[in-house]
């Protein structure tokens, strides 16, 4: 018998079910949550931290926190709406993102967010670390530069793909994705068919020779906003 | 001549019976035996163990103890910590690196040494210190260090280094070590008499649920940091429902300037594990595991030796002081070298044989802990206490400290003072008595906590020590007015940037802008905005990091940007241009001029 639970995010009262979590139940509700991480289908993995709310006045990854009765989620404040930018641009100069040339563009969560809210250049240094491209495998490509370290492919791999191809290596700012193999992508059993290579939210991860099948300007963000999917779908009532 | 890696590799699996959660254990076979865990022995572990090979990769990359290079035969590791620093730390670097011929991070022609950097190893009260191999080497000078690597030359064997040895159980065939406990002030709690066996048989003579409640009365606090009452913990993890049920003593000491635990463990090492027996009784717990750091190893066999001797008397194992049906009993697994392994749930992933990540939280390890089964994590002090409530009764405990904070606390005094060591003072005492007592003067500030804590200056010196004023681990840093307050930030940041595990944004990313941004504050590049903009980036880790260290490693900066601004603004300007002082147009530069082969007219 599941109960439904009723909650509130920004005075305005929805409804969950048992079980989910709040960026679950704000979905459902046609709320958007900022988010990258996190993605339907996947377990929760809160690292991106986008998705930091208030819930009942103390903070936490709306992704991984699951719904109470009667709790009180504040999502759009202005100072939660500052730490989100704060936290795009960390993404940004972390890495090197190009997006005037990267065949991603349009169709990347991480481009979509920053213009969603607004940022067209980031005030902190750019770090411009060294990192590495592995083009081994002969349909599959990985970019580090462009990697957010959001683990959706590692998730993938290991639990829809059955393959754990991928996961993280290395410590703090020197972690990143390693392979199942000694170094390349061509070593390990990685298929063109993999749903991993459709988890990532950013051209870290590319399918060779698919770059302009839709032209710029006409793909997914280039028509609307992220989160407007969610906006229109969900039913607030 | 090593043995193959491979061969190594598969031995240690078989020994730990090809147990995946037992890889902690595997890769520091394999690292003593052949000085590094590289591709081959990676390849050998997943096959053996059944795991992909990227997840031990995975592990090996993490930990600090484990390497895919060879290091040398006998890897020297110093302590980078801000008091070993300041203590000399850079004179024994240069002396080593003269006499070694290498850098840092390198190793000897011959493969006899490395050389290596390491966060704080818990001896900041005798710093300058190096583990060389597992040996512990205290008051370090170039002279000694020197002295040192000649005769390693020689005899090839660390323990050799030990001559005169420490004072207490430092000295015992089995710890055998340097190292002094330089107990200052015992206190009558913690290093109170002993009754060994009495609290046992108490605990035991209760129910679980009475001894909870002692615990309660006693209103016991964690000692590790957070302060959270030890009976309500105890009482959620009774309540969770589990086959099994784990005690954990966190025995990970690493927040720099904390050495407290150290002593404990080898003075008092028969009250933790009765803590923990204690513990296990009151939640249901048949098995205990005590995470030692890595770096504290040499306590190992001494350790393993205590445990030994309470099977023989019957304190652990079947039926325990004579009370059918209780069976209890304790392992040790050491860690390789990470600070966040000392968070709780960073601890929990180490145990299970992978990274050290911390997990998300709902569900509580209460509920959901090692291997998924409910769990209690302790401070080894945090167990001590819990014995001596029982032997004492919970009235005699509380009747020490505040309302909010009772009992006695330890603390691990280091820097500029005549008496650094371990004091056990009672919650409620002011930071000037404190200071008193390690005979400090000339103060010009303190940081109280460890890095994650606060840096006060002389205006806030008659705060308390307790939970709701000055919280502390135990870590009290002192620094006199010769010091330069941004440099022991910029030593905290190095330390954070170092220790982050990197999972999530605010943390990994955060910690290296508030250090770079520090660095050009200390350059005379910063301008009055970066100030402002290390208070919004420091709100933004407090709310969004994922775990305790992101959640407060932005402190060294904003509580020091608190108390000592002036240091801060007397650095910083507008440029009187409008450009941006921290860009460095020369720098700039300099590459397409060294490919043009050109100067540039403006630069
Ligand atoms: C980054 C980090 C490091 C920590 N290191 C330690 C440690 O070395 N020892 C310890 O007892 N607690 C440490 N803690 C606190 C533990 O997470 C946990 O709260 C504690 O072990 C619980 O025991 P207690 O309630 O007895 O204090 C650390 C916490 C954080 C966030
Ligand atoms: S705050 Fe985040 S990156 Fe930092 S140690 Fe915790 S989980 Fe890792
Ligand atoms: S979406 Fe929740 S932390 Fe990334």
């Amino acid at each position: 018998m599941s109960q439904t639970i009723t909650l509130k995010i920004d005075g305005v009262e929805i409804k969950a079910q048992p079980g989910q979590k709040v960026i679950e139940a704000a979905d459902a509700a046609g709320v958007y949550i900022p988010r990258l991480c996190h993605k339907p289908g996947l377990e929760p993995f809160g690292s991106c931290r986008l998705c930091t709310v208030l819930a009942n006045g103390r903070p936490c990854s709306a992704c991984t926190t699951p719904v109470v009765e009667g709790m009180v989620v504040e999502n759009e404040t202005e100072s939660l709406q500052n730490f989100r930018k704060q936290i795009i641009e960390m993404l940004f100069v972390e890495g090197n993102h190009f997006c005037m040339f990267c065949e991603k563009s349009g169709n990347c969560e991480l481009q979509a967010v920053a213009y969603r809210f607004g940022i067209t250049a980031p005030t902190f240094p750019y770090q411009w670390p060294h990192r590495e491209v592995d083009a081994s495998h002969p349909d599959i490509l990985i970019d580090h530069n462009r990697c957010i370290l959001c683990g959706r492919c590692v998730r993938t791999s290991r639990d829809l793909d059955g393959k754990h191809v991928f996961d993280f290596v290395g410590r703090g700012c020197e972690k990143k994705i390693g392979v199942n193999a000694d170094s390349r992508l061509a070593d390990t059993n990685a298929d063109i068919s993999d749903q991993a290579l459709d988890a990532c939210p950013v051209g870290a991860l590319l399918r060779k020779q698919t770059a302009y099948q839709t032209p710029i300007g006409q793909r997914l963000y280039d028509l609307e906003p992220i989160g407007s999917e969610i906006e229109s779908t969900g039913n607030t009532n | 001549m090593t043995k193959p890696s491979e061969a190594v590799a598969r031995q240690a699996c078989q020994d730990v019976n090809l147990d995946p959660t037992r890889l902690l254990d595997v890769l520091h076979i394999v690292q003593k035996e052949c000085r590094c865990v590289d591709d081959s022995a990676i390849d050998a572990i997943a096959a053996e163990m059944g795991i992909p090979r990227v997840r031990v990769d995975g592990a090996v990359t993490f930990y600090t103890f484990f390497t895919k290079e060879p290091v040398g035969q006998i890897t020297i590791r110093l302590s980078s910590d801000i008091i070993d620093r300041l203590q000399g730390a850079q004179e024994v670097a240069d002396a080593l690196t003269d006499e070694l011929g290498i850098d840092f991070g390198q190793i000897t022609a011959d493969g006899l040494f490395s050389l290596h950097w390491t966060s704080c190893i818990g001896m900041s009260d005798q710093a300058p210190a190096a583990l060389v191999g597992d040996t512990m080497v205290t008051h370090l000078t170039a002279e000694t260090a020197r002295l040192m690597v000649r005769s390693l030359r020689e005899h090839k064997h660390p323990p050799k280094l030990v001559q005169e040895l420490g004072d207490g159980k430092n000295a015992h065939p089995l710890v055998h070590t340097m190292v002094k406990n330089n107990i200052r002030q015992p206190g009558s709690i913690i290093f109170g008499p002993i009754n060994r066996g009495e609290a046992i048989r108490k605990a035991l003579g209760m129910t679980p649920v009475e001894v909870i409640r002692a615990m309660k009365t006693s209103r016991l606090r964690g000692r590790g940091g957070a302060g959270f009452p030890a009976g309500l913990k105890w009482e959620f993890t009774r309540a969770a429902t589990g086959d099994r049920k784990y005690i954990i003593c966190n025995a990970d000491e690493g927040e720099p300037g904390t050495f407290k635990d150290r002593v404990l463990l080898t003075e008092l090492p028969d009250r933790i594990f009765a803590g923990m027996t204690i513990a296990g009784y009151a939640i249901g717990a048949q098995e205990g595991i005590v995470y030692l750091r890595g770096e504290y190893a040499y306590l190992k066999p001494y350790l393993e030796e205590v445990l030994a001797q309470r099977r023989v008397e019957g304190w652990l194992g079947q039926d325990i002081a004579g009370k059918q049906g209780y069976h209890f009993d304790i392992r040790i697994q050491l860690g390789a070298g990470a600070y966040i392994c000392g968070e709780e749930t960073s601890l929990i992933s180490s145990l299970e044989g992978t990274r050290g990540d911390p997990k998300n939280r709902p569900p509580f390890p209460a509920q959901h802990g090692y291997l998924g089964y409910p769990t209690v994590v302790n401070n080894c002090e945090t167990l001590c206490c819990v014995t001596k409530i029982l032997e004492n009764g919970a009235a005699t405990f509380s009747e020490f400290g505040t309302e909010q904070s009772s009992g006695t606390k330890l603390l691990s005094i280091s820097g500029d003072c005549t008496a650094p060591g371990i004091y056990e003072v009672e919650f409620g005492v002011s930071l000037q008595k404190v200071l008193e007592m390690a005979g400090a003067t000339q103060v010009q500030a303190v940081q109280v906590g460890g890095p994650s804590g606060q840096l006060i200056g002389p205006d806030q010196f008659d705060r308390v020590l307790c939970f709701d004023d000055l919280a502390t681990g135990g870590s009290i840093m002192i620094f006199d007015q010769s010091r330069k307050i941004l440099d022991i930030v910029h030593a905290f940041m190095e330390f954070f940037v170092e220790e982050s595990c990197g999972y999530c944004t605010p943390c990994r990313v955060g910690n290296v802008l508030l250090k770079e941004g520090l660095q050009r504050v200390l350059d005379g590049r910063g301008e009055p905005a970066d100030l402002e903009q290390f208070e919004q980036v420091g709100a933004m880790m407090k709310a969004c990091s994922r775990c305790g260290l992101g959640q407060t490693s932005w402190r060294p900066v904003v509580t020091s940007l608190q108390s000592f601004r002036d240091q801060y603004e007397s650095r910083v300007a507008d440029d009187p241009d409008g450009f941006r002082r921290s860009f460095d147009l020369k720098k700039a530069v300099a590459t397409a001029e060294k490919i043009t082969g050109r100067k540039s007219v403006h630069a």
